[in-house]
């Protein structure tokens, strides 16, 4: 079974919480380090991010974190080599997150093979459209059992939002609001009734919500209207600030309980 | 027609699409179902002609250019985009978008710039409509283009200096995409050029096609034909070329010579020559040709002119450089200025260093005398004389002085 789904069906009763980080930030080989010390902190999932030059869904945080990856050399070649080396050592599930751009330039049936030779479970591509991902992704991924992660907004219609739970298997990405990544203080009103609208909708899917989450009242926002949080921005500048994943991790749970 | 129009999923042939984060889905299907009903009603018609007459100053002249056709053997006649309202051709796409944001009830503007021309030619228009304006624009060009800052900021517009990447053009346009992912609901996004997601490159090219459209009938009078052996532009995203070229895409009489930005040399990697030098990729959310690394990361850009600093091309010039519709030549920095003088000593016309590009692409072409040639100055050279000033070594017998 898909690490993925083996995540979601033996936690039914515990929230989850993955975090992100960009690959190549803030030292070239530090993915494997990372990717092992969150596991070890207790993050049910991880999702490594694959640097690119013009990142249309991000905030400063995770845009100046992709330059410094960049600049430090790091390529989806050299972040497959990485995971290859700890790919035994990890138990949780990893995803990749990247833009379209990068992944169909490495050819997209290289990337899933190459997923699928590193532990990797699941992608989420932001800037893929649905379209595409019924029509030339799926069918590929599926072979390497490969789970494409599609996001839904609060712009996102019902109807789109059950094609979307009806056509992809994993989880939904729930993008928190109106927005890029980054921290924010407090989900509004109309983030909690957008929330509630999706719970209502009984998915299939397990749901995720990101974008925003840095502190206890998102946190606690998210955990309450989904199975779990993922948390971006935040650990990437713990990250850079501490240089240290162990003590990024440590500062990231402090943040979480204010 | 058909073979180079988009086709209903937004495609020309297989450059487009729309390739946006989910949150834009609904911005971007939104204006797919609204953009032609609008621009084919009655009433949209009447308000656009009548600003285009009014406001802008249309239809621009077709000059016939004595001293030009003499030099280069041929009957040349400039289309004098350059003497519309703001100085550019960018304003018959501004006009056009803001009554399309009006009629969807969009409240605040966004819109990117390079030079600065479809920053000012924005503001211009919601000054005009009483609208919010905010423009993002490279810190680089913030500094190299300061008059334009000023009377974008004098216009009422807010300028965003944007400081990720290179700081330019192609910078200023993922900053917009991202203000616009954080305003999906009141914002509407006047994007400049031909690219984009889709409806973006077909709004554009249909909003600059009046270009075309007067040189039917201003050809016809001034030469008792409708149409010219070449039609001569040049090309960044592509939008004043795609308004010269709309109505002659299906006539094969008139040959399409379009000039991109060789910068220092197509063989060097400080260019800006897209179609000589990019694969097939994914920029700003269309399908495009892209100047791009092994790995798939966008490249910078570099040109002298601000305004083709960009490492992207509409998805309609990519389509029809492939299917030898048109003809793409590489113009370099030297080229373009001494192209520029030329203008400026022989007709007496300043010309923007963008359009000083397609002035270039006259010397590397060659016609027959009775050949009619119509050539697209895009823009007034007003922003750039600090830049031809600051080359005069390149400008030949025109730089001592």
């Amino acid at each position: 079974m898909n690490k993925i789904n083996r995540l979601f069906k033996e936690n039914p009763d515990r929230k989850l919480l993955s975090v992100y980080f960009c690959a190549g930030c803030p030292t070239p080989d530090g993915t494997g380090e990372v990717i092992r010390t969150l596991e070890s902190k207790g993050i049910d999932m991880i999702e490594v991010g694959i640097p690119f030059s013009d990142p249309l869904a991000d905030g400063p945080v995770i845009q100046s974190a992709a330059t410094t990856a960049l600049k430090n050399g790091m390529t989806l070649k050299k972040l497959f080599a990485q995971l290859r080396a700890v790919k035994d050592e990890v138990g949780i599930p990893l995803l990749l997150m990247g833009y379209l751009n990068v992944i169909l330039h490495y050819g997209f049936e290289r990337f899933c093979r190459d997923c699928a030779q590193c532990g990797i479970s699941g992608a989420i591509i932001p800037d893929l459209p649905f379209k595409d991902y019924m029509e030339s992704i799926k069918p590929v991924a599926d072979r390497y059992d490969l789970k494409i992660i599609m996001m839904i907004t609060p712009e996102t219609s019902q109807e789109r939002i059950r094609l979307i739970d009806e056509h992809t298997d994993g989880f939904i990405y729930m993008v928190s609001s109106a927005s890029i990544t980054g921290a924010q203080q407090h989900f509004d009103k109309a983030r909690l009734d957008y929330f509630d609208r999706i719970s209502a909708m009984q998915l299939r899917n397990p749901r995720m919500i990101g974008f925003g989450i840095s502190n206890r009242q998102t946190l606690e926002s998210a955990w309450q209207h989904a199975e779990g949080a993922i948390i971006g921005s935040r650990f990437v500048s713990l990250l850079n600030e501490t240089g240290s994943p162990a003590l990024a991790a440590d500062q990231l749970f402090e943040a979480l309980k204010q | 027609m058909k073979r180079y129009q988009i086709d209903e999923n937004g495609f020309f042939g297989r450059y487009g699409g729309a390739y946006v984060p989910e949150i834009l889905y609904k911005c971007v299907t939104d204006l797919q179902r609204a953009y032609l009903p609008i621009l084919e009603s009655e009433d949209f018609r009447q308000e656009y002609r009548a600003l285009l007459k009014d406001y802008v100053g249309r239809p621009s002249p077709l000059y016939p250019a004595r001293r030009m056709s003499e030099k280069y053997r041929c009957r040349l006649f400039l289309k004098r985009e350059d003497l519309n309202h703001t100085g550019a051709h960018k304003i018959n796409n501004t006009v056009g978008q803001i009554l399309m944001a009006k009629r969807m009830g969009k409240t605040r503007i966004i819109a990117e710039t390079g030079a600065g021309q479809h920053g000012v030619a924005t503001a211009t228009v919601c000054a005009l409509m009483g609208m919010r304006c905010e423009i993002f624009m490279g810190k680089t060009d913030v500094e190299r283009q300061h008059t334009n800052v000023e009377r974008m900021r004098m216009l009422g517009a807010e300028v965003h200096p944007v400081t990720t990447g290179n700081m330019t053009l192609s910078d200023a346009c993922s900053q917009a995409i991202r203000d616009w992912c954080c305003h999906p609901r009141d914002t509407f996004y006047i994007v400049g050029s031909t690219m984009g997601p889709h409806p973006y490159p077909d709004i554009v090219a249909r909003l600059q096609s009046i270009i075309s459209e007067e040189l039917k009938w201003q050809l016809q009078e001034k030469t008792g034909r409708d149409w010219p052996d070449y039609i001569i532009a040049c090309v960044g995203g592509g939008s004043n070329a795609a308004g010269s070229i709309w109505h002659y895409l299906d006539d094969k009489r008139v040959k399409i010579c379009l000039a991109e930005a060789g910068g220092q040399g197509i063989e060097t990697d400080r260019t800006a020559a897209t179609m000589h030098c990019g694969s097939e990729g994914i920029i700003h959310g269309a399908r495009t040709l892209v100047m791009q690394t092994d790995d798939g990361q966008i490249k910078e850009a570099f040109t002298i002119s601000a305004g083709l600093d960009y490492p992207g091309i509409g998805p309609m010039h990519a389509h029809l450089a492939e299917l030898g519709r048109t003809r793409i030549l590489a113009v370099n920095d030297d080229e373009a200025i001494a192209a520029g003088y030329e203008l400026t000593r022989l007709e007496g016309i300043i010309p923007a260093i963008e359009s000083a590009h397609a002035l270039a692409a006259l010397k590397k072409l060659s016609f027959r005398p009775d050949d009619i040639v119509v050539l697209t100055v895009s823009g007034r050279g007003d922003k750039d004389i600090q830049t031809y000033l600051n080359r005069k070594d390149m400008a030949g017998e025109y730089g001592d002085f």
